[in-house]
């Protein structure tokens, strides 16, 4: 198997390894160009809002003391911070993930559906069931989320050809408008939940505290765990079922469990954030431009571009209006929607 | 009509044996009750028109498709209740039109082959870097490795399939039609570098082709197949009669030796253009 009979005179041989190693480099600096840009971005976020305040006044707020105005309001952008970073990252790797697995470049989970699905959950919970605790707000949120994507699969995947990526996008689009409208039917007549501070409609993540930030990480590090796990029987599964199974990876299995994954994360964000869109679409697409088809690359790359991605958005929020805030969920739309135009008018759409 | 089985050879190679076989989708038998022994060390060729059930069988002998009744043994194993890991380091299936993501280059590409051989966490090793190299080598892609595969030529993309292939490391190679959509010449460097691999490295190989007279020039054994049943099996000499082509497609031909390979070559007998054989009766 080592001759090589056909080999054609004139061709270098190259050395596989030293190119593979090469792009190794290549990844780990665009890696690492984006952690720094995440501390920039986590440092600009803190230090910049719809009020002015001096370095003293940060320097004080971030180390926790909370004496006059502007100290305070740095203090209260510490969690929200964290938050805009940690649900970046969540989405956008939710988004990878469910790319991924239905090998749809579409996919992200707040155009399929799955964020207002959790969102409609809770927002029932709440109004019907007495829901009050945060922590129930994230297990029923995982819950809406999870029926929400089963529908919009079992949706999409009807008639021929089975879940297309445009079918699947229409199913995810049009499932994500009807809930949408049912949480603003089930919030309007209850002032007791419109006046809360999430946004059950537009994502925000104004309402950042360090308790929520500690109730929705165990569900964060669950989600993330399994979309790690999986990470590899991704890439198989971006070949196809058919090689992928020739290859030994239990393609079924694999989407289960990276789809659970990526369920928890989105629900577990939204739950805290509100429905938040497109994060999990731009994100990952960049990615792949940047270091390629891997997702044990993509994976990293997800969690700091989806970090970096909301922090400047919320940034952008609270410095376009002052002193008003527009919430982040607008502003990733915004973002959003251009990028998802041009992933679609791509020749290339019909599959990963 | 032929049926001439190779002996299973107690030692030498792997057995792959298939045992009253049925196959079928939804309520459609595609393949009724098959018994078959594949050439271990050899390269095998199934023929048959469209429909007949060719790449149904390629799929359920990589445990794809479960069989409806009878089995598929691999050494005496059962496949369908091998390890899916454990059973694609012993044998591998290239299927017809694979998908590429989009993007992804050569070497990574053919680095994916390699995953029967990786655990969930496992770094890329050294027998993984030997495996590709080599791999890349054989199929003479290896200064393609940092192309990505979407900018390839046809003949290129199916090199480089194989190349995936190769780097599983199989003793066993299912290959379903890897000549379409390849122009002739492409399609006889594919199969010189199936026969390479079957030479050098003892790999039983298995491919589904269309093409009556490559499949006799390149196959050691012919498997003919019609209506998801065995027509025929055995030398291509045995096999590749005028009446298995009557009988299978349907159609009349006059098989003669072919002056390059002394293997059979078959002619078409159609109604037009017909002057030296006797004419159509």
């Amino acid at each position: 198997m080592t001759t090589s009979l056909t080999s054609r005179p004139g061709s270098a041989p190259a050395d596989p390894a030293a190119q593979l190693r090469g792009t190794r480099r290549t990844r780990s600096l665009a890696l690492l160009v984006l952690a720094a840009a995440v501390l920039a971005a986590a440092a600009t976020s803190i230090v910049l809002g719809s009020r002015d305040a001096s370095w003293t006044d940060i320097w004080a707020g971030v180390s926790g003391q909370a004496e006059g105005f502007a100290q305070a309001a740095v203090a209260k952008r510490v969690p929200r911070t964290v938050l805009a970073a940690v649900a970046g990252a969540a989405l956008a790797v939710s988004g990878l993930v469910l790319q991924g697995i239905t090998r749809n470049p579409l996919a992200d989970p707040g155009i399929l559906g799955v964020n207002t699905g959790a969102s409609l959950a809770v927002v029932s919970g709440i109004a019907w069931f007495g829901l009050a605790s945060p922590t129930s707000y994230i297990w029923v949120a995982i819950l809406g989320a999870a029926l929400a994507s089963a529908f919009v699969w079992t949706v999409g995947s009807l008639g021929r050809g089975g879940a297309t990526p445009l079918k699947l996008t229409l199913a995810g689009a049009a499932t994500a408008a009807a809930l949408s409208s049912f949480v603003t039917a089930v919030v309007l007549p209850r002032p007791d939940i419109s006046e809360n501070v999430v946004s059950w409609q537009v994502g925000g993540v104004g309402g950042a505290t360090d308790d929520k930030l500690w109730l929705m990480a165990p569900f964060l590090l669950a989600g993330a765990l399994l979309c790690v796990w999986c990470a590899r029987g991704l890439n198989m599964l971006g070949l196809g079922d058919d090689l992928a199974s020739g290859l030994g990876e239990h393609v079924n299995r694999t989407r289960l469990l990276a789809a659970a994954g990526a369920v928890t994360l989105a629900g577990a964000t939204t739950a805290i954030t509100g429905p938040i869109a497109f994060v999990g679409l731009v994100v990952p697409h960049l990615g792949r431009l940047l270091i390629g088809t891997d997702h044990r690359w993509l994976l990293p790359f997800s969690v700091m571009g989806g970090a970096v991605l909301l922090l400047v958005a919320d940034v952008l929020g609270r410095v376009v209006a002052p002193p008003t805030e527009v919430d982040v969920g607008i502003i990733t739309a915004l973002i959003g929607a251009p990028v998802l135009i041009a992933v679609v008018r791509q020749a290339k759409v019909r599959e990963l | 009509m032929t049926i001439n089985q190779p002996a299973a050879q107690p030692n030498g190679g792997p057995r792959l044996e298939i045992e009253k076989l049925t196959l079928g989708y939804g309520d459609r038998e595609v393949v009724h009750d098959l018994d078959l022994i594949i050439a271990p060390g050899e390269v095998t060729a199934i023929v048959g028109p469209n429909a007949c059930g060719k790449s149904t069988l390629l799929r359920s002998m990589t445990r794809l498709l479960p069989p409806r009744t009878g089995r598929v043994l691999l050494d005496g194993k059962e496949v369908h209740a091998t390890p899916a890991k454990q059973l694609a380091r012993r044998m591998g299936l290239l299927p017809q039109s694979p998908i590429a993501p989009e993007g992804i280059t050569v070497g990574e590409l053919v680095g994916r082959g390699r995953h029967p051989h990786q655990r969930v966490m496992s770094r890329w090793s050294e027998a993984d870097d030997r495996a590709v190299t080599a791999a890349l080598r054989a199929t003479d892609t290896i200064e393609l490795i940092g192309r990505t595969v979407d900018e390839l030529s046809g003949g290129q993309r199916q090199r480089v399939w194989i190349a995936m292939a190769l780097a599983q490391e199989t003793e066993v190679l299912l290959l379903d039609e890897p000549t379409t959509f390849l122009d002739i010449s492409h399609q006889v460097e594919v199969l010189d570098l199936l026969t390479d691999l079957n030479r050098s490295a003892g790999t039983t190989i298995v491919m589904v082709l269309h093409d009556l007279n490559l499949a006799a020039r390149y196959a050691d054994h012919l498997i003919a197949l019609h209506d998801g049943r065995l027509h025929s099996a055995g030398r291509p000499q045995e096999v590749l009669v005028p009446e298995l082509v009557q009988d299978v497609f349907g159609m009349r031909s006059t098989v003669i030796q072919d002056p390059i390979s002394d293997k059979p070559l078959m002619l078409p007998i159609g109604r037009h253009h017909v002057v030296a054989l006797d004419a159509p009766s």
